[in-house]
């Protein structure tokens, strides 16, 4: 009994030790110790991030005196309502580039999950050692934001009435715009049967448009039928064309005896705005190998586009679709204000563009 | 069925012969006694105590569909019927279909007018018909020409007007007047044509006032694809005409050339560089 009260005392003190080492931050202290080599410091601070811990991740960066905080926050979580707003970091691969003593350099691929699918941002960053812990020096973003002002848009806008439900029968309405397929190729790739081409509204109204696709064996019977779903631009303005892509996964071509297409289009309102300017379009290679093309989309206009979406469609020598790729931008395109983009595309079609065109869907988020 | 099931009872009962839709008509009995009279139309099935022997009047609200009838007579000493048809009255409604409500300038027989020939009951009127179809085109004398109809159906097909512009197509018969607007629109751009200047941020594309072969404005809103290749890469705009012509600035650096397209038609070819 003697015994026991000191022994109590003794393990009290170290509780109490314990508790006021973490509560001066200790832990953190810990943690960035921890961070004893660059790949780890990256990792640490993404973990952070997916855990919505930003202050700790902020505390992970070398130049946070050039890095505003929310501008840092944004970077992870969106804004205006762009695709990052419905989005979650669902896990992050780091590989070193080169590694230093003081300096070294990663790459990451940030996985997100999104309203959309999966999305994949690929980032090289210089990490700094400071002290016993190596920090992230993160990139500022230095895009210009456009002053204060009023842009004055006179755009075109479409409004649509329609037979109301009182009239005779007889009484006409407004015919659903005319669209047509412009060119259709079935191309087998290893793990399905892709359908690609082009649609284009020929009316002098807009039209919402959706292409489908029914494939059909040498009897004559339905074996799939499938639509474009998002590979394609569905609002189309009077004369113009959309890439449209349709996928048969796990189809082989030579089932196939026919394919009948359907281009289905409504009359829908619209506005000729915004405007978006897709510049800079080149095929090149990406740090990670693969074929991309890559350029920047500038909103012309003064309404910001909240989730951007970019379809291309390549051509060969002789001007044939050869393959339709798409890719949404995590980023909201502010007026005036140019955003980078990047579609990938495969190796083997790669070698065989000619030429491409990209057009460019946009969502917008609808306040209620 | 009915009327031969029923045919061998003793009561008669005579309809008149031609009926018109929408006239009261008055059915003869004979007999005597309390009776029920069931009268069974195209849209119609009614029951009523009546006198056998007496006049059954028959109003004009429930003869106004066209079509086969039957009158049944019950009485005591059985069931008789009669078969009667009720004719279309006088054409004097139409219904008119026209398609499409929008076509291209120039369009051969692109215009289909249709009027289905109905009586003021909305019955169709299968005999022949004179329709007055007529075509007032914007700052134009009115055109018409009559069409006899075929089974309650007249038709005209027409080519659009080389001018673009809303125009009237009218079908007239008795007392009906209906009236379509088509809307003729410009067809697809005719030599497209772009021209550069120098502005603040490199070049301003412009086309020339866009307009078909007819040369009628294409409308404002129509897509113009702008696509610029230089050395830094490729640039594409697609551009809604507005006030007649599409514009757009580009970033040029060293030698460029400017492309220009608006739906399958494409138009001429820029080369551009510096301050040329």
């Amino acid at each position: 009994m003697n015994r026991l009260l000191p022994i109590a005392l003794v393990v009290v003190t170290l509780v109490l030790i314990v508790l006021a080492w973490i509560q001066s931050g200790g832990v953190e202290r810990r943690e960035m110790q921890s961070a004893n080599a660059p790949e780890q410091a990256v990792h640490l601070m993404f973990s952070q991030v997916k855990s919505h811990n930003y202050d700790a991740a902020y505390a992970r960066l070398a130049n946070r005196g050039d890095v505003d905080k929310n501008t840092f926050i944004r970077e992870f979580e969106g804004s205006y309502g762009s695709l990052l707003t419905y989005s979650s970091l669902e896990s992050v691969d780091v590989s070193p580039l080169h590694t230093g003593d003081q300096e070294s350099s990663v790459r990451v691929r940030l996985h997100y999950s999104t309203a959309v699918g999966p999305l994949d941002d690929v980032r090289d960053l210089k990490v700094e050692k400071s002290g016993d812990a190596w920090k992230v020096f993160w990139p500022v973003n230095n895009a210009t934001k456009l002053p204060p002002q009023v842009i004055a848009v006179n755009y075109l806008r479409w409004d649509v009435i329609g037979r109301g439900a009182g009239d005779d029968w007889g009484v006409q309405n407004a015919d659903t715009p005319q669209v047509r397929i412009l060119s259709m190729n079935a191309i087998q790739r290893p793990d399905s049967v892709v359908l690609v081409g082009e649609v284009v509204n020929e009316d002098s109204v807009p039209a919402f448009v959706n292409v489908g696709a029914t494939l059909l064996d040498a009897q004559d019977n339905e074996i799939a039928q499938e639509s474009s779903f998002d590979k394609i631009a569905h609002n189309l303005l009077p004369k113009q064309v959309s890439p449209y892509r349709i996928d048969f996964p796990g189809m082989r071509l030579e089932k196939i005896k026919n394919v009948r297409m359907d281009a289905k289009a409504l009359l829908v309102a619209a506005s000729a705005d915004p405007v978006i300017e897709v510049n800079q379009q080149n095929l090149e290679t990406d740090p990670l190998g693969k074929k991309v093309l890559t350029g920047r989309l500038t909103n012309e206009s003064g309404q910001v586009v909240d989730i951007p979406h970019v379809i291309a469609a390549y051509y060969d020598a002789n001007g044939k679709v050869i393959w339709v790729s798409d890719g949404y931008v995590a980023q909201p395109l502010l007026p005036q204000v140019a955003v980078p983009f990047a579609v990938d595309l495969p190796p083997d079609i790669a070698k065989n563009v000619h030429s491409y065109h990209v057009v460019v869907n946009h969502f917008e988020r609808v306040s209620s | 069925m009915l009327s031969v099931a029923l045919s061998a009872s003793a009561s008669e009962i005579h309809a008149p012969a031609q009926i018109t839709a929408g006239n009261a008509i008055t059915i003869q009995t004979s007999g005597s006694g309390d009776a029920t009279f069931y009268l069974i139309g195209p849209a119609i099935a009614s029951k009523s105590k009546v006198q056998a022997g007496s006049n059954i009047p028959v109003d004009s609200d429930q003869l106004e569909h066209a079509g086969r009838y039957v009158a049944v007579l019950c009485a005591s000493d059985g069931c008789t019927a009669t078969n009667f048809s009720v004719n279309p009255a006088a054409a004097n409604r139409l219904s008119f279909l026209v398609h499409p409500s929008r076509i291209p300038v120039g369009s051969a027989q692109g215009i289909s007018a249709v009027a289905i020939v109905r009586d003021s009951f909305q019955n169709l009127v299968p005999k022949p018909e004179a329709v007055t179809f007529s075509v007032m085109a914007k700052d134009e004398k009115p055109v018409s020409a009559a069409r006899t109809s075929e089974s309650a159906v007249a038709w005209v097909r027409l080519t659009s007007a080389k001018k673009e512009g809303p125009t009237k197509l009218g079908a007239s018969i008795g007392h009906a007047d209906e009236i379509r607007v088509v809307q003729q629109v410009a067809a697809d751009a005719c030599n497209l044509r772009i021209k550069a200047s120098r502005d603040k941020r490199g070049f301003l594309i412009e086309t020339d006032p866009v307009h078909d072969c007819s040369g009628n404005p294409v409308p404002d809103g129509t897509v113009v694809s702008f696509t610029e290749s230089d050395d830094v890469g490729k640039t594409t705009v697609d551009v809604p005409i507005k006030r007649g012509v599409a514009k757009v600035e580009m970033p040029i650096a060293g030698r460029a050339k400017i492309t220009v397209a608006s739906g399958v038609v494409t138009g001429n070819e820029l080369e551009v560089a510096g301050g040329q």
